[in-house]
């Protein structure tokens, strides 16, 4: 029974589903608009920061020798994880078609292709002269000289690149039947501007063939690349011979708390946006179990990782390995060593219980405590690391200023903003996708093949 | 009614809409069974019950996917050995071309140049189609199942008949 399959709360017929989403894209309440505000605040304070770093140089942020990576390479990799837990749930549960999905693939796809524009921001803000930016890419200068290919920050390049345009191909190849859904249910001039966005579909047997496969091989094509994302970001480190980043875990590590990061913001996302949408029904606890089970095995990903990382520092022998993590523990940065275990490590351990994975004010308190967790364990392994090197007389710590809080806080905002303003402009709950897992009605009792 | 879209071609023929779907399929087989291969099914979702009643079998949009990631493939290392060699410079030790730190490239080249040529094959292949239009109704994108046969008018009333003793709850000349 698909109303099993999808939850043991859902008994609406395809029309009720129609009319539920296009529901969401009525005039929108107070909350939504506060939200709104909030968000496109916050982005206004990153623009004025970035002005000002524009105009005056890096100078403002608190680079200082030898911790030339800080704040915003820490937000990059915080933004490019976000995306992962998206593309988890859009593509690779797709392939294994898992039925919860289905409600709230929409919203975590949406959510991937703005916290990865959001990330590429910030390696054209680190680089302090934005204007070039062009560099980075492949082109033949005026001397000849081509980028340097067995770098990993130019992987970097080529794998958020990609990440970027196939996530959106496949967030807007999604949405064209949604879309003629909306369209055939509105009036005046969303009517005219659907019908464009709809590109003419109409749902024929022809277009869904295509339609069909075409999403399967997006979805079979993203799954190794979102794998290798996060390996590629965790090799910018990996591939150095900084103590405590040069390590085989990297990659394993890096994607497994990608996504343990993303499943939290996408909790942080959807819980107040199913009642501010109305689509509690929806979007219900049999969805949210079932995420915050997933946040518990990654959780569990992160526990081991932390443990390995420790043992090898010890079993390895290697005296810088051995310093560098005792630094974590009980060094100047103590404090953001244990928020990262506390909130990734030990926090998790508590959707072990089921009363805690359905209730849905505790879960929101954990996911908060992931973002925090999660953005603290990039700002862990790039500080305590660089700020102890291999030469002691160049040892020193970080100060963020204002400018690196300032682009921290333009950063959510712009993500918000972009996710709030998509929530209430296109269908945030996938209608087509829903109404697959409802029969349709039938003369004869019985089921047919599908 | 239409959609606000412009129409290349009117075709005319006889829409029906069921609302169950063992009807239509029913309906579909039927018609197949007379020899008529020009059907159009409007469905709100994917269906397989639909598919295999059309007829359906394979979608040439794989071969896309597959051109698409062969050619990235081979852009990514043309690319990255050709330019390696073009201005032969040794950083950190490494030989000049060294195909492994390549691969990063190659692959993310293969998945970007499939993915945009199975959206762009996807979009040859339904979109200029779908302006195409026959017969449409709305409901069709919302909970009912439309079949659209091109006929002549004299053929008209006949396959009215027919789809309203195969259960459509409505049919009309489109």
């Amino acid at each position: 029974m698909a109303t099993v399959a999808y939850g043991p709360n859902l008994t609406r017929t395809h029309a009720e589903i129609t009319s539920d989403v296009v529901a969401t894209l009525s005039a929108p309440s107070r909350g939504y608009l506060a939200a709104l505000f909030g968000a496109v605040g916050l982005f206004l304070i990153g623009l004025i920061t970035f002005i000002i770093l524009l105009k005056d140089g890096l100078g403002h942020a608190g680079y200082n020798p030898p911790i030339m990576w800080s704040v915003y390479i820490t937000n990059f990799v915080f933004w490019v994880g976000i995306g992962h837990a998206g593309t988890l749930i859009s593509a690779i549960l797709y392939l294994f078609r898992s039925p919860w999905r289905t409600a709230v693939y929409r919203a975590t796809e949406a959510m991937t292709v703005f916290a990865v524009m959001t990330a590429g921001l910030f390696p054209i803000i680190h680089i302090g002269r934005q204007w070039v930016f062009y560099w980075l890419l492949p082109y033949p200068n005026a001397r000849y000289i081509w980028p340097n290919f067995k770098s990993p920050l130019m992987w970097d390049v080529f794998a958020v690149g990609t990440y970027l345009t196939v996530s959106t191909c496949f967030l807007v190849f999604g949405l064209i039947p949604d879309v003629a859904a909306v369209r055939d249910r509105a009036t005046g001039w969303r009517r005219a501007l659907y019908a464009q966005v709809a590109m003419g579909w109409t749902g024929s047997d022809n277009q869904w063939r295509h339609f069909s496969r075409a999403y399967l091989y997006l979805a079979a094509l993203l799954t190794p690349l979102v794998l290798s994302v996060h390996s590629v970001v965790s090799w910018d480190f990996a591939m150095s011979l900084v103590p405590a980043w040069h390590g085989t875990i990297f990659a394993p590590y890096f994607v497994g708390g990608a996504i343990y990061s993303g499943l939290g913001m996408v909790m942080t996302l959807l819980i107040p946006l199913r009642k501010v949408l109305k689509v509690e029904h929806l979007i219900n606890d049999y969805h949210f179990d079932n995420l915050a089970k997933l946040t518990l095995l990654t959780g569990c990903i992160m526990f081991y990782s932390y443990s390995m990382e420790y043992f090898i520092a010890w079993y390895s022998g290697n005296t810088f390995e051995q310093t560098t993590f005792f630094r974590r523990a009980f060094g100047p940065y103590w404090w953001a060593g244990w928020t990262m275990i506390i909130c990734n490590a030990l926090m998790s351990q508590l959707l072990w219980f089921k009363k805690i994975r359905t209730n849905l004010t505790s879960l929101f308190v954990i996911s908060i405590f992931i973002n925090i967790g999660m953005w603290f364990e990039r700002y862990v392994i790039i500080v305590s690391s660089l700020s102890n090197e291999f030469i002691p007389w160049a040892w020193d710590g970080l100060n963020p200023t204002w400018a690196d809080w300032g682009i921290l806080l333009g950063s959510f905002g712009w993500f918000f903003m972009y996710f709030l303003l998509f929530a209430r402009t296109f269908p945030i709950v996938a209608i087509q996708e829903i109404k697959e897992m409802i029969p349709m009605p039938r003369l004869r009792s019985g089921g047919g093949h599908h | 009614m239409g959609l606000p879209l412009p129409r290349r071609r009117e075709v005319p023929g006889v829409l029906a809409s069921f609302e169950h779907i063992d009807a239509a399929c029913d309906a579909i087989r039927a018609l197949r069974k007379e020899g008529r291969r020009n059907l159009t099914v409007y469905t709100s979702h994917p269906s397989h019950e639909v598919e295999a009643a059309v007829g359906h079998t394979w979608s040439p949009i794989r071969l896309f996917t597959l051109i698409g990631g062969l050619t990235g493939c081979t852009a990514g290392f043309a690319m990255t050995l050709w330019m390696s060699r073009d201005w032969p410079l040794v950083v950190g030790g490494k030989s000049v071309n060294t195909v492994v730190p390549y691969v990063a490239i190659a692959f993310e080249l293969t998945v970007l140049i499939a993915g945009l040529l199975t959206f762009f094959g996807m979009a040859l292949l339904t979109f200029p189609r779908a302006v195409n239009k026959v017969g449409f109704d709305p409901r069709f994108t919302d909970d009912r199942i439309g079949v659209f046969v091109p006929a002549q008018a004299g053929e008209a009333d006949r396959l009215s008949a027919f789809f309203r003793d195969a259960g459509a709850v409505e049919v009309r000349n489109a």
